[in-house]
């Protein structure tokens, strides 16, 4: 459960930083907090929209979804169930998956490094790593 | 594996912490104003407009000057520059019979007219004067709408290829505040009440021009050899 728990609450705050980038992105939030200016960069770059969907915008539905799998899975007739774990699972896997592949575009492509997408990147990664743990320790429940 | 009843209110205190301290700072930045605002009736001074008649388009020798006073927020000023520009550009600019003259006249019911007007004027200063004024034109529908319009300004500073440390240092001094007051008090002494307002000759013309309107204005002011 505690590790339920950590996702909740990464989701959480995963969600607070991508609403962030998103209201700065739409011109509601005056200046990016982030002293490089390497998120303005990233920010105002061709690669800030996805699929013509602003990047801020899926990692704020993102972690939305993560946000609910999390705090459904807390609720006690789901706490034996497997399969919020796996869900769980799955959703952080992609959000790692997209991570890696904007990390690649802030390396190479537009060459500049946004702090808050940094602090997105460990916060996606550990929420993988606490489902990762938590499946775990299910299947060996399991098989005991 | 089942979190102990004390152990889930915890969970539960620290997640209304969090959630309550997210909500507070988000909330924050929404509602604090703006950074930047570009005073308005403020004292024009003479360094304010020396030298400076306007933003021109248009050769000095063309036999035809037409002002136009526009406020880039206003929605039919809008239509006027993506729409009826580019003829008036390609038929009566480029071939050397029409200058044009832009003044900025921006309106007090529009909240970022006069940033916007002040916008391009820092432009201007590194020689990209009509690149943001098309960009800011073009987006009016995205930072009219906006909360704060000055991130959105500079995004496009950035799109015309400006200096962004130059620009943003002009933008927080509100340095052409007091040329755009000149150019509002020049609308209103010539009697200039809404925008877009041309003035050709010691006439003005009120509201919506077309580009075929003005192309035969300037063939019966100054008709092709």
């Amino acid at each position: 459960m505690i590790y339920r728990m950590s996702a909740a609450l990464l989701s959480l705050t995963g969600l607070f930083v991508s609403a962030y980038l998103y209201l700065y992105k739409i011109g509601k939030i005056g200046s990016l907090a982030c002293g490089a200016g390497g998120c303005e960069t990233v920010q105002q770059s061709a690669w800030s929209r996805f699929a013509g969907i602003e990047v801020a915008l899926i990692g704020l539905l993102g972690y939305a979804g993560l946000l609910a799998v999390s705090l459904a899975a807390l609720q006690p007739n789901l706490a034996e169930r497997r399969w919020p774990t796996t869900l769980l699972l799955v959703l952080a896997a992609l959000g790692v998956g997209f991570t890696i592949y904007l990390t690649y575009l802030e390396l190479f492509v537009i060459h500049a490094i946004c702090r808050w997408c940094v602090g997105s990147a460990a916060i996606i990664i550990s929420i993988f790593i606490v489902a990762l743990l938590e499946h775990r320790q299910l299947s060996r429940t399991r098989s005991s | 594996m089942a979190a102990t009843q004390a152990g889930v209110k915890r969970f539960y205190a620290l997640f209304a912490v969090l959630a309550l301290a997210g909500i507070g700072i988000l909330a924050y930045l929404l509602l604090k104003p703006s950074t930047i605002s570009i005073p308005a009736n403020v004292t024009v001074q003479p360094a304010d407009t020396s030298g400076f008649r306007g933003y021109i388009k248009g050769s000095s020798n063309a036999p035809i000057e037409i002002t136009e006073f526009a406020d880039y927020q206003c929605p039919f000023c809008q239509t006027f520059a993506t729409l009826q520009m580019p003829t008036i550009e390609d038929r009566l600019i480029q071939s050397g019979r029409l200058r044009w003259r832009y003044r900025d006249f921006p309106l007090q019911q529009h909240p970022f007219a006069r940033l916007a007007a002040h916008s391009a004027a820092c432009a201007d200063e590194q020689g990209k004067y009509w690149e943001q004024h098309q960009r800011i034109y073009e987006s009016q529908s995205e930072w009219a709408a906006a909360r704060d319009a000055v991130p959105l300004f500079r995004n496009y500073a950035k799109a015309s290829g400006l200096d962004l440390g130059r620009y943003d240092a002009c933008m927080k001094a509100g340095k052409f505040a007091g040329r755009i007051q000149a150019s509002y008090n020049e609308g209103v002494r010539l009697g200039v009440s809404s925008t877009p307002t041309l003035l050709v000759g010691n006439r003005l013309y009120r509201g919506r021009l077309d580009s075929d309107a003005i192309i035969r204005m300037v063939d019966s002011l100054a008709p092709r050899r």
